[in-house]
């Protein structure tokens, strides 16, 4: 049989418990509310992050951020919230394209055009390299006056100094 | 004085039609009298600055004196408006910019229709292509942008207003920098495509060009990084960069011309890469009209865009009749650009400019594809998306990455060939080195603030970040360890002490040693904002006596207090700032209200130190509470940035610096021991 006393605790830490859980919680929603807000553009027009927009006066900044707040407290998923404003506000609150659809062309095309331009390097530099010499290597014949001149200023550009 | 102004403006269109019809008609039709028809267009270029200097100047009276007949007066000036404002009038819209534009070009122009005994006929060819882009500029500036257009209806009393944004006193010279730096790019064009025009022998059109590029290129960079100190002063957000589309603008013919500016030193000291760099100055200025196009033309939406109109269609045509003399000129001559070395080793200085080459271009493209995507969004899915800074900031730092381990290991890698010993002897000190920075960086307790106590593993921008600091590092051994290496040498020859030795060594390659010190100034840049990452910002109502702590400081609010200025009223907070329970500053964030334009600005206050900024700001009062709002960023790092501009703008001059005569001179070629100096530039 359990004790009041022993009732009081088990309620006690219960409620401690609960309330750790709900701090936890706060914190998470802090963390939520900034990732999401950095996700979205403030849209009165001046370009800049939702939770950055610092326009005296911006009559969209504050009436999105509190939506997002509550939003958030109603424990949507961040993609749900997301989707929410897309709806409301159009496509342009999203900062970045979406990974999906069209959009997916966005994120690819400059990671393919370095790749494409590596490898394009990499082919010329091969086609270069066997590119047939105007003169054999192995036959070293003695130079002087005007050609030597020229090669000590070949060397010079190329060396520098 | 509105008649005076267009008056000069149709003079100098005529001027300039002429030089460019008469210097082309002497060109095609050399003889006897093609010289005088020549020397006439070369006047008639000089005459044509006068011209355009005339209509900027009585465009500047006319903002002094409170003409508000002329319409660009009326909508960018205002009577109040402090004296250096109101010269900035001139670039602080469309009309005037565009007229800056142009005087900027004919004084370019100027300067190398009086140089033109350098090399006569690449310089008379030089001297029309640059006509012909003046010619464009006046024709917009005539009949589609006019700066002396008369108000239409009765007389107002007083002006618009300069936008408030633009009322900082870097904007007097953020535009004419950034300016400079767009038009310079004419020159290097309009001699590369003369060049390829009359099938120029030789490398003497990039020897005649490469002062001008590189001076263009840091007049471009100052501008640039102008724009980004003042977007961190004025517009309040606590950032320097947002990769705004006009800010993109302006980035992307730096990229192209950093590019260039690396790879003409294969052609001059190779002979190589001749069709690459051809069309990268083309693209490099096809680039700085573009940015114009796109500030100009509302095409994109941007907080920078200040003069939006619908000229864009003009500046299509023009980028478009650019692109076809480019390409029909380059099919026409290109058997005349053939390489005359071929590329021995995949791990030589040659393979590493063209790798430099292709990060840069795939740079130029990720920012010029994420500027344009909202477009193609558009009339792909019929709506336009946002392409905001985690796009770009996701596809550039690598890219950045990448082209910083290059600016490492490319100086220390030979001409031709690199050997494993000689890679081994280079780079063995200054990656240990490197290394050992990046440990100590994670080894530190975080309580050391940022960028120590580094936890690349909990955020990816602290890998990033950590990464950039290494790197960096590295780039600051590899240069360092060349000027020590050479400055031995120079010292055994000469007896000099190291330091001296080091400054003969520079003094005698500026081009090579002053491009290291630009190096360091972009790794001390970079280091800035590798800062970025630790970023915290904190937003609080304060009453008087409310505390604010963020990071090491606690911000304790003293008083809010008011004052009235012709051209504005303002508010704002007086915050005394502690740190470890001493006060060490007091700042003022403020907020103005200016009359004529009836618009709010903020104006941060920033304490800034070598370890981090703190930037605050007065946003104004809760409307429920009327209690004042301020906000406080903590922004590590920021003034490494600024200090680094500072250091490229010293390598920049360093590098335009003429060589010494070397002091040391061997007399006929020797068999020695080959001293480990370096690779060349």
């Amino acid at each position: 049989m359990i004790s009041v006393s022993s009732t009081k605790r088990v309620c006690l830490l219960a409620m401690l418990c609960l309330a750790i859980f709900a701090f936890l919680g706060a914190g998470d929603e802090d963390a939520r509310f900034n990732t999401v807000g950095h996700k979205m553009m403030c849209v009165c027009g001046c370009n800049q992050v939702l939770l950055e927009c610092n326009h005296v006066g911006c009559r969209y900044s504050d009436r999105m951020r509190g939506e997002l707040s509550s939003a958030l407290s109603r424990a949507d998923s961040d993609d749900l919230v997301l989707q929410s404003f897309v709806q409301e506000y159009g496509p342009t609150v999203l900062i970045a394209p979406t990974n999906a659809g069209f959009n997916r062309v966005a994120w690819i095309m400059p990671y393919l055009a370095l790749v494409l331009g590596v490898t394009t390097v990499v082919l010329i530099v091969r086609a270069w390299r066997f590119r047939p010499l105007r003169a054999h290597a192995s036959v070293v014949a003695p130079v002087s006056g005007v050609e030597l001149e020229h090669f000590r200023e070949q060397a010079r550009k190329e060396t520098g100094i | 004085m509105a008649q005076i102004g267009s008056f000069a403006l149709l003079l100098a269109l005529a001027l300039s039609a002429y030089s460019f019809l008469a210097g082309l008609l002497a060109l095609l039709r050399p003889g006897a009298g093609s010289e005088r028809l020549g020397e006439t267009a070369r006047r008639a270029g000089i005459a044509a600055f006068a011209v355009v200097l005339l209509a900027a100047v009585v465009l500047v009276i006319a903002a002094f004196q409170d003409d508000f007949s002329i319409a660009y007066i009326f909508h960018h000036s205002n009577r109040d408006l402090p004296a250096p404002y109101k010269f900035a009038t001139l670039w602080s819209g469309q009309e005037g910019s565009l007229l800056f534009w142009s005087l900027l070009l004919s004084a370019y122009g100027l300067v190398l229709r009086l140089r033109h005994k350098t090399d006569s006929r690449l310089f008379a060819h030089a001297s029309v292509i640059i006509a012909a882009v003046q010619v464009f500029f006046l024709l917009l500036l005539n009949f589609a942008a006019h700066p002396f257009a008369i108000m239409q209806g009765s007389l107002p009393e007083d002006g618009n207003g300069l936008n408030p944004l633009l009322q900082y006193p870097e904007m007097v010279i953020h535009p004419p920098m950034l300016y400079l730096g767009y038009v310079g790019f004419t020159v290097p064009f309009a001699f590369a495509l003369g060049a390829l025009i009359m099938r120029y022998p030789g490398e003497k059109w990039i020897h005649i060009t490469r002062r001008w590029t590189m001076v263009t290129w840091g007049l471009l960079t100052c501008g640039i990084f102008l724009g980004a100190h003042w977007a961190y002063s004025v517009l309040g957000w606590g950032g320097y960069w947002g990769w705004d589309p006009v800010e993109n603008a302006s980035f992307l013919p730096w990229l192209t011309g950093t590019a260039f500016l690396h790879s003409v030193m294969m052609q001059e000291k190779r002979g190589m890469l001749k069709v690459w760099n051809m069309w990268l100055i083309f693209a490099t200025f096809m680039l700085s009209i573009f940015g114009t196009f796109l500030t100009r033309s509302g095409v994109v939406s941007s907080v920078h865009a200040f003069a939006q109109s619908s000229i864009g269609t003009w500046f299509v045509v023009f980028l478009s009749i650019i692109l076809v003399v480019c390409g029909v000129f380059y099919v026409m001559n290109h058997e005349h650009l053939r390489s005359e070395h071929r590329l021995e080793s995949l791990v030589s200085r040659e393979s590493s400019f063209l790798f430099n080459n292709l990060l840069f271009v795939v740079a130029c493209f990720a920012v010029l594809w994420g500027t344009l995507f909202p477009i193609l969004s558009d009339w792909v899915q019929g709506h336009k998306i946002t392409v905001g800074p985690p796009f770009f900031n996701r596809v550039m730092i690598p890219v950045a990455l990448l082209v910083l381990l290059l600016t490492a290991v490319g100086p220390l890698l030979c001409w031709g060939k690199t050997s494993v010993d000689s890679l081994k002897r280079n780079f063995l000190w200054p990656t240990v080195g490197a290394l050992a920075i990046a440990a100590f960086l994670i080894a530190t307790p975080v309580s050391w603030g940022s960028p120590f106590g580094m936890r690349p593993w909990h955020d990816i921008s602290y890998l990033y970040s950590l990464m950039a600091i290494t790197l960096s590092a590295l780039v600051a051994f590899t240069v360092i360890s060349e000027f020590i290496r050479g400055g031995h040498v120079i010292s055994r020859h000469t007896g000099q002490n190291l330091f001296a030795s080091m400054v003969h060594l520079a003094h005698r390659n500026t081009r090579r040693y002053g491009g290291y010190i630009v190096h360091f100034g972009v790794i001390v840049i970079i280091i800035g904002f590798a800062g970025a990452a630790f970023n915290q910002d904190k937003e609080k109502e304060m009453g008087f006596g409310d505390k604010m702590a963020i990071g090491p400081y606690t911000l304790v609010c003293r008083s809010y207090t008011q004052e009235d200025k012709p051209n504005y009223g303002s508010e704002w907070a007086i915050i005394d700032v502690f740190k470890g329970g001493r006060q060490i500053d007091t700042l003022y964030p403020e907020r103005r209200f200016f009359k004529a334009s009836q618009q709010m600005n903020t104006r941060p206050t920033i304490h800034s130190t070598l370890n981090e900024d703190l930037y605050l700001v007065y946003e104004g009062q809760n409307e429920d509470t009327g209690r004042p709002i301020v906000k406080a960023h903590l922004n590590p790092l920021v003034m490494w940035i600024w200090m680094g501009v500072w250091i490229m703008i010293a390598g920049t001059v360093i590098a335009l610096i003429p060589n010494a005569a070397a002091a040391v001179r061997v007399p006929a070629p020797v068999r020695v021991q080959a001293e480990p100096v370096g690779a060349g530039d």
